[in-house]
C-alpha cells in the first residue's frame, strides 16, 4: 500500500472477495539519504502517506505493517539508477523496483509471514493464458494502464500476485473508495520518481555522487557533423532526445543524438538524427511468450512494441538473437530510442515480454 | 483465545485502583498546584502526599525527588542536566553499553554538538559490566556516569551497588535508568548508591505520561528546558496532580505485589524457557537466567529474522517485540544484543516476550503451539539458516 486511492480499493476489494488481508507498506528509503524533506511532503513513502495507510487498514480492518526494504532499495535501485546515468543510459527505476524488490523482496517477507499471495492496485490484469503461462494483460482504463513498468515479473511471482483493479476505470475506483470513506478517495496521483523528492535527478547525481566523494567528468558538446558546440559537465546529465538544458546557442532546435561515455562527449543534432527503425533488446525476460517456443536466430514474431512508458506501441518484427536477447525491427522509424530504457512486446493487450534497449 | 499480550516492557495497561485513585483529581481536584487560593492548596497537598509516598518507596526525602513527563525526560534531565552543569570544567562521560536510547542520544548530542568527549562502559555476554573496567575509564574531566539497573531488552538487572562502590572515592556522579527495574525489583537508592535515578509509571501498571528523577540532595544541574519555578526551579510546568498520585498508587499496589509476583513471574517465564528450547532447535535466552528482570524473556531464533516472526504472530494474535519498541521497523539488530558480543544471525532473530499480571500459563501454551510452526516455516525459506545446517 503506497498511501494511495489505488492500493486502498485494491485491499479492500480482495477483503470483500473474502481473502485475509493484510496491509504493508514498503519503506524504500530515509530522508536523510535522499535529500528530501520530512516536513514537507506527502508523496509516497513519507510519513503522511504511511498514516493514510494505517486510516484505511483500521477501516476495513486489516493488520497493517511498514516493512524496511531500503538496503535491498538502496543496492537494487538506487545503485542502479546512478551507475546507470554514468554508463550513458537513462534507467527506469520503477521497472528496477518491480522486478528486483517489490516482486522478490517485498513477496519473499509476505510468503514468511504466512501469505499466499501479494496485491497491488495496478491497473492490469494477471491471468494465466493457454498453454499455462502466467501473463499480464492491460486493464480496461487504458489512460492508467502500468503494464510496461511490469515486464521482468518472472512465472514464480505472477503466480502469486492478485491485482484486483484490472477491470475497472480510474474514476470508478475514487467512487468506491469515496462510498466506503476511504481518506484516500481524492489523493492526487504520485508520478515521480518516489526517492527524487523535487523531481530534480541531476541534483539528486550531483549529491549523491558528492556524498561519495566522485566527480563527473566534464566533456564536449558536438555536432553530428564534427563541429564543437560547446562543453558539458557530465554526460550523466544527459537523456537521448534532450533538447533543454543543452546549455548551446544554435540556429535550430538541437536534441541529444547519443552520449558517448568513454570520450565523455555528447552528440547533438536535428530532430531527423533521431529517428531509428532497429535496437536491440538484451536482458529480456519472456512473459506470455513461451520462450521454449522461441527459435533462437531464426523467424521473428511481429508484435506491438513500446519504448518508453508513454509511448504509443508501434509495429515490429522481433528477432530473438540468445534465449535473452532480440534485435527489433520496427516498421516505421522510432524517435529517440535510447538505451537504458525498456522495450516491452504486446500482442494486442497481452504482454509477451520485455527488456533493457541496449 | 483473544489477544495475548506479552509485551509487557513496552507498555502496560493502568491497575483499575489507579485509575480509580487519579479520577477525583481530574474533575474536583483539578486546580494548578501552584495557586494560591483554595483549589491550588488542596491539589498542592495531593501532590505532595504523592511525592512523599513516593519517596519513601525508593528511599530519599522528598525533597529529592521530581516529577516528570516519564522516563524519557528523566534521563535527559539527568544527563543533559548534570553535563550542562558542569560543562565549563568537565567534559567526559561515561555510559553503559546497553543503554536506552533516551540516555544514549542526549549522551550523543553532547559528544557531537556540546564538546563532550563520550566513552562507552562495554558489558560482558550476559549483559554485565565489571566495577574495574569503569574505575579505570575514570578522569578527572568526569562528569557523569550513567548505567541502567534494569535492560529493557534482556532484564539483565546490573550490580549497580558494586559499580557505585567501586568508584564513589573518586567523587563522579553517577546516573541509574531504573525503569525497567522499578516496582519489579527492590530499589533503594542508598542501596544502589546513586545519585540520580529515573522511573515512570506506565511500565508498572499506570498511566503514560508520568514519571520521576531522584536528585540526591546537593546535586546540581541545570535545567532542561524553562518557563517557571516549579519544582524548585528544575522542572518548570503545570504539575500534573492526578499522574503524580497515580504514580504514587502505582508504586504502592507494586510493593504489595512484588513478592507474589515475582513468583509468579519466575514460575511462568521459566516454564516457557524450559518448553521453548525443548520445542525447538537453535534457540538462545539472551541474558543471564538468574539476576533478570523475571518477566523478561528474550530468545533468539538462529538464522531467521525477528520481524518476520513478530509479525507471523502477531497475525495469531500474540503481542511481543522485536529489538526494543522504540527500534522496530529496522532489520538492525539491536545495539544492546550487540554490545552482548551475540552473532548478527542471532542478534536478528531475536524476539522480546515479557510477560505481565494478567499472563497465563494457558496463554503461554497457546505460544508455544503457535510459535515452532513459524519458526519451522521461516527456517525452511531462510537461506542463510539451511546453509548454515549443512
Amino acid at each position: 500500500m503506497s498511501g494511495g486511492v489505488d492500493s486502498s480499493v485494491a485491499a479492500l476489494l480482495l477483503k470483500e472477495q473474502g481473502f485475509e488481508v493484510v496491509g504493508a507498506h514498503m519503506k524504500l528509503w530515509d530522508y536523510v539519504d535522499v535529500g528530501a524533506d520530512i516536513y514537507k511532503d506527502g508523496r509516497c513513502c513519507t510519513l503522511d502517506s504511511i498514516t493514510d495507510c494505517r486510516f484505511v487498514c483500521d477501516k476495513i480492518d486489516a493488520p497493517f505493517y511498514v516493512l524496511n526494504l531500503s538496503p535491498e532499495f538502496k543496492t537494487k535501485v538506487i545503485d542502479n539508477f546512478v551507475g546507470e546515468y554514468r554508463a550513458g543510459r537513462t534507467p527506469n527505476p520503477c521497472v528496477r523496483c518491480n522486478s528486483e524488490v517489490k516482486w522478490d523482496e517485498f513477496l519473499r517477507k509476505a510468503q514468511e509471514v504466512g501469505c499466499d499471495f501479494i496485491a497491488t492496485g495496478h491497473y492490469s490484469f494477471v491471468d494465466q493464458g493457454a498453454g499455462g503461462r502466467w501473463r499480464i494483460r492491460k486493464g480496461v482504463d487504458e489512460t492508467r494502464d502500468q503494464s510496461y513498468v511490469l515486464w521482468g515479473l518472472r512465472q514464480e511471482a505472477l503466480a502469486r500476485t492478485l491485482m484486483p483493479l484490472g477491470s475497472l476505470q480510474k474514476t470508478e475506483v475514487r467512487e468506491i473508495a469515496r462510498r466506503h470513506g476511504l481518506r484516500t478517495a481524492e489523493k492526487a496521483e504520485s508520478r515521480e520518481i518516489c526517492f527524487v523528492a523535487d523531481n530534480d535527478y541531476r541534483r539528486f547525481l550531483r549529491e549523491h555522487e558528492e556524498k561519495k566523494g566522485r566527480r563527473f567528468e566534464a566533456g564536449e558538446i558536438v555536432h553530428t557533423d564534427g563541429t564543437v558546440l560547446g562543453r558539458h559537465e557530465g554526460t550523466a546529465f544527459f537523456t537521448i532526445g534532450q533538447r533543454k538544458k543543452l546549455g548551446v546557442s544554435y540556429p535550430t532546435p538541437l536534441y541529444v543524438r547519443s552520449i558517448d561515455t568513454a570520450a565523455h562527449r555528447i552528440v547533438v543534432g536535428d530532430d531527423s538524427d533521431l529517428y531509428e527503425a532497429d535496437l536491440t533488446a538484451e536482458k529480456i525476460n519472456w512473459m506470455a511468450k513461451d520462450p521454449s517456443a522461441l527459435t533462437l536466430g531464426g523467424p521473428s514474431f511481429e508484435a506491438d512494441v513500446k519504448i518508453r512508458y508513454l509511448h504509443p506501441p508501434a509495429r515490429a518484427k522481433v528477432e530473438p538473437l540468445t534465449g535473452d536477447s532480440a534485435r527489433v525491427r520496427f516498421v516505421e522509424k522510432q524517435r529517440a530510442i535510447t538505451p537504458g530504457q525498456s522495450v516491452v512486446f504486446y500482442d494486442g493487450d497481452v504482454l509477451l515480454g520485455g527488456g533493457l534497449i541496449a | 483465545m483473544d489477544r495475548i499480550y506479552l509485551d509487557h516492557n513496552a507498555t502496560t495497561p493502568v491497575d483499575p485502583e489507579v485509575v480509580q485513585a487519579m479520577l477525583p483529581h481530574l474533575a474536583e481536584g483539578f486546580g494548578n498546584a501552584s495557586s494560591a487560593h483554595s483549589f491550588g492548596r488542596e491539589a498542592k497537598v495531593a501532590l505532595e502526599n504523592a511525592r512523599e509516598q513516593i519517596a519513601a518507596f525508593i528511599g530519599c526525602e522528598p525533597s529529592e525527588f521530581y516529577f516528570t513527563s516519564g522516563g524519557t525526560e528523566s534521563d535527559n534531565m539527568a544527563v543533559q542536566g548534570v553535563a550542562r552543569n558542569l560543562s565549563s570544567r568537565k567534559n567526559h562521560l561515561i555510559i553503559g553499553a546497553t543503554e536506552h536510547h533516551a540516555v544514549l542520544e542526549p549522551a550523543e548530542y553532547l559528544a557531537n554538538r556540546g564538546g563532550f568527549q563520550l566513552d562507552v562502559l562495554p558489558v560482558d555476554s550476559d549483559g554485565f559490566a565489571s566495577p574495574e573496567r569503569l574505575a579505570s575509564l575514570i578522569t578527572d574531566k568526569t562528569a557523569l556516569i550513567s548505567v541502567m539497573h534494569g535492560n529493557n531488552e534482556t532484564g539483565t538487572i546490573q550490580d549497580i551497588a558494586a559499580l557505585t562502590h567501586a568508584v564513589r572515592e573518586k567523587g563522579v556522579l553517577f546516573h541509574t535508568d531504573a525503569v525497567q527495574s522499578v516496582g519489579k525489583v527492590k530499589v533503594n537508592v542508598k542501596d544502589l548508591g546513586v545519585d540520580l535515578l529515573s522511573l515512570t509509571a506506565h511500565k508498572i501498571y499506570g498511566p503514560k505520561g508520568i514519571g520521576g528523577l531522584f536528585i540526591r540532595q546537593g546535586v546540581k544541574l541545570a535545567p532542561v528546558f524553562y518557563g517557571g519555578s516549579h519544582e524548585k526551579k528544575r522542572r518548570p510546568g503545570t504539575e500534573n496532580v492526578a499522574g503524580a498520585v497515580a504514580l504514587a498508587k502505582t508504586l504502592e499496589i507494586a510493593g504489595r505485589r512484588l513478592e507474589p509476583d515475582t513468583k509468579m513471574l519466575r514460575e511462568l517465564s521459566d516454564y516457557f524457557i524450559d518448553k521453548v528450547t525443548t520445542l525447538i532447535p537453535d534457540v538462545a535466552l539472551n541474558g543471564p537466567r538468574d539476576r533478570r528482570v523475571p518477566q523478561t524473556v528474550n530468545l533468539s531464533f538462529s538464522g531467521i529474522e525477528g520481524e518476520s516472526i513478530l509479525l507471523s504472530l502477531d497475525m495469531e494474535g500474540i503481542a511481543c517485540s522485536s529489538g526494543s519498541a522504540c527500534t522496530s521497523g529496522t532489520t538492525e539488530p539491536s545495539h544492546v544484543l550487540v554490545a552482548m558480543n551475540k552473532p548478527k544471525v542471532e542478534a536478528q532473530g531475536a524476539i522480546r516476550f515479557s510477560l505481565g499480571r494478567s499472563t497465563t500459563k494457558e496463554q503461554l501454551d497457546y505460544v508455544l503451539e503457535k510459535l515452532p510452526p513459524v519458526v519451522e516455516r521461516l527456517r525452511a525459506m531462510s537461506p542463510v539458516y539451511q546453509k548454515a545446517k549443512s
